[in-house]
């Protein structure tokens, strides 16, 4: 079968695309936050997360300490781990191949994957999305941290407002329902509230906090707040992660 | 270098979450609590630095012009516009607020 006739590629080559292009807002964002070029790069490469990479400059553009843009982008990176699970599961990777694919496990490799139902498709999809978004990710984040530095003051660009809505853009597809929504809005009163009294940065852990005790003590959907931020499969056809997880046993 | 230095630490721990899935038994999968737990934190972090960016300046609450970038980039989404436009028109909107005298 030719890769481009198989249709977990076409989808992981489209959601490469799709993913790969808003690198720019980051790598933008991520030099007027105070990181410099090359660390903007290292967060790309190395950490390859969106939603933590988002973060982390956000703790950091808001005068928050490094500990703390540390700490909240690695509880962001928490569900990467359950993604990983669902995907050993899955695909069994064995080798090297568990140790590169680990790095492309990521919201939108792990939803091109498990959306689809044949063994080989979920393979092909896994590694098409996960290495087009690699690749283009990086790129677009080079491109976005070189045209950053050139901006001069990021506010008469409203950068500090660009940074508002990434990360409304990268809650706004977890909020399918009235529960992901309720736990939302205590997060983000429990944020207001602790502003004044504890230093940058350590609203976000507070309101960690308040979250990963409505995931221990309450009972909802397993994968409440698992989704990619572009969803490879229109919403409607795709599987659940849960779904997936349950096929992989 | 201090900055170098967490952010070194950050990319060795966002691998080590990962790279763990694929090591645990299977058997953790069946427990649904850290799956959930996962996924309530990612919405709360999300919705707590969406809150601190738009409203937050040091130890102090405010209201400036990116409480209209976050109106306009949720119109935005409502609308279902992709990801870029919608970064595109929160920076727009914080801009022209800023040039209108609201800062």
């Amino acid at each position: 079968m030719k890769l481009a006739a198989s249709p977990a590629v076409r989808v992981g080559i489209s959601i490469s695309i799709a993913t790969g292009l808003y690198g720019v807002s980051f790598g933008a964002l991520s030099v007027t936050s105070g990181l410099d070029f090359w660390q903007t790069m290292a967060l790309s490469l190395l950490l390859f997360s969106g939603g933590s990479q988002f973060a982390f400059i956000g703790v950091v553009g808001g005068g928050g300490s490094g500990i703390a843009a540390m700490s909240a982008a690695t509880l962001l990176g928490m569900r990467n781990g359950i993604y990983g699970m669902q995907l050993n599961a899955l695909l069994r990777p064995e080798g090297w191949r568990k140790y590169v694919g680990a790095q492309l496990t990521i919201d939108e490799s792990t939803a091109t994957s498990t959306g689809q139902a044949d063994p080989a498709e979920q393979r092909r999809g896994f590694w098409a999305a996960g290495i087009g978004i690699y690749v283009l990710w990086n790129l677009f984040t080079a491109i976005g941290a070189l045209a950053g530095s050139g901006l001069g003051d990021p506010k008469q660009w409203g950068l500090d407002g660009a940074a508002v809505a990434a990360f409304l853009a990268l809650l706004w597809p977890r909020l399918k329902g009235r529960e992901p929504v309720a736990i939302a809005v205590v997060c983000a009163v429990a944020t207001v509230l602790a502003v004044p009294f504890v230093p940058a940065g350590v609203p976000i852990l507070v309101a960690a906090l308040v979250a990963a005790l409505i995931g221990w003590f309450s009972h909802g959907r397993s994968d409440e707040g698992l989704e990619p931020d572009v969803e490879p499969y229109g919403g409607h056809h795709r599987q659940g992660h849960g779904d997936a997880a349950e096929a992989g046993q | 270098m201090n900055l170098w230095f967490w952010i070194l630490v950050s990319c060795v721990l966002a691998y080590a979450w990962k790279l763990v899935g694929y090591f645990v038994p299977a058997r953790f999968l069946e427990n649904p609590r850290m799956s959930r737990i996962a996924g309530t934190m990612t919405i709360g972090l999300l919705a707590s630095l969406t809150v601190v960016n738009a409203a937050a300046t040091g130890q102090a609450l405010a209201a400036d012009a990116r409480l209209g970038a976050l109106a306009a980039a949720a119109i935005a989404l409502a609308l279902r516009a992709p990801f870029l436009l919608v970064v595109i028109v929160g920076a727009g909107t914080a801009a022209l607020l800023r040039m209108a005298g609201w800062n």
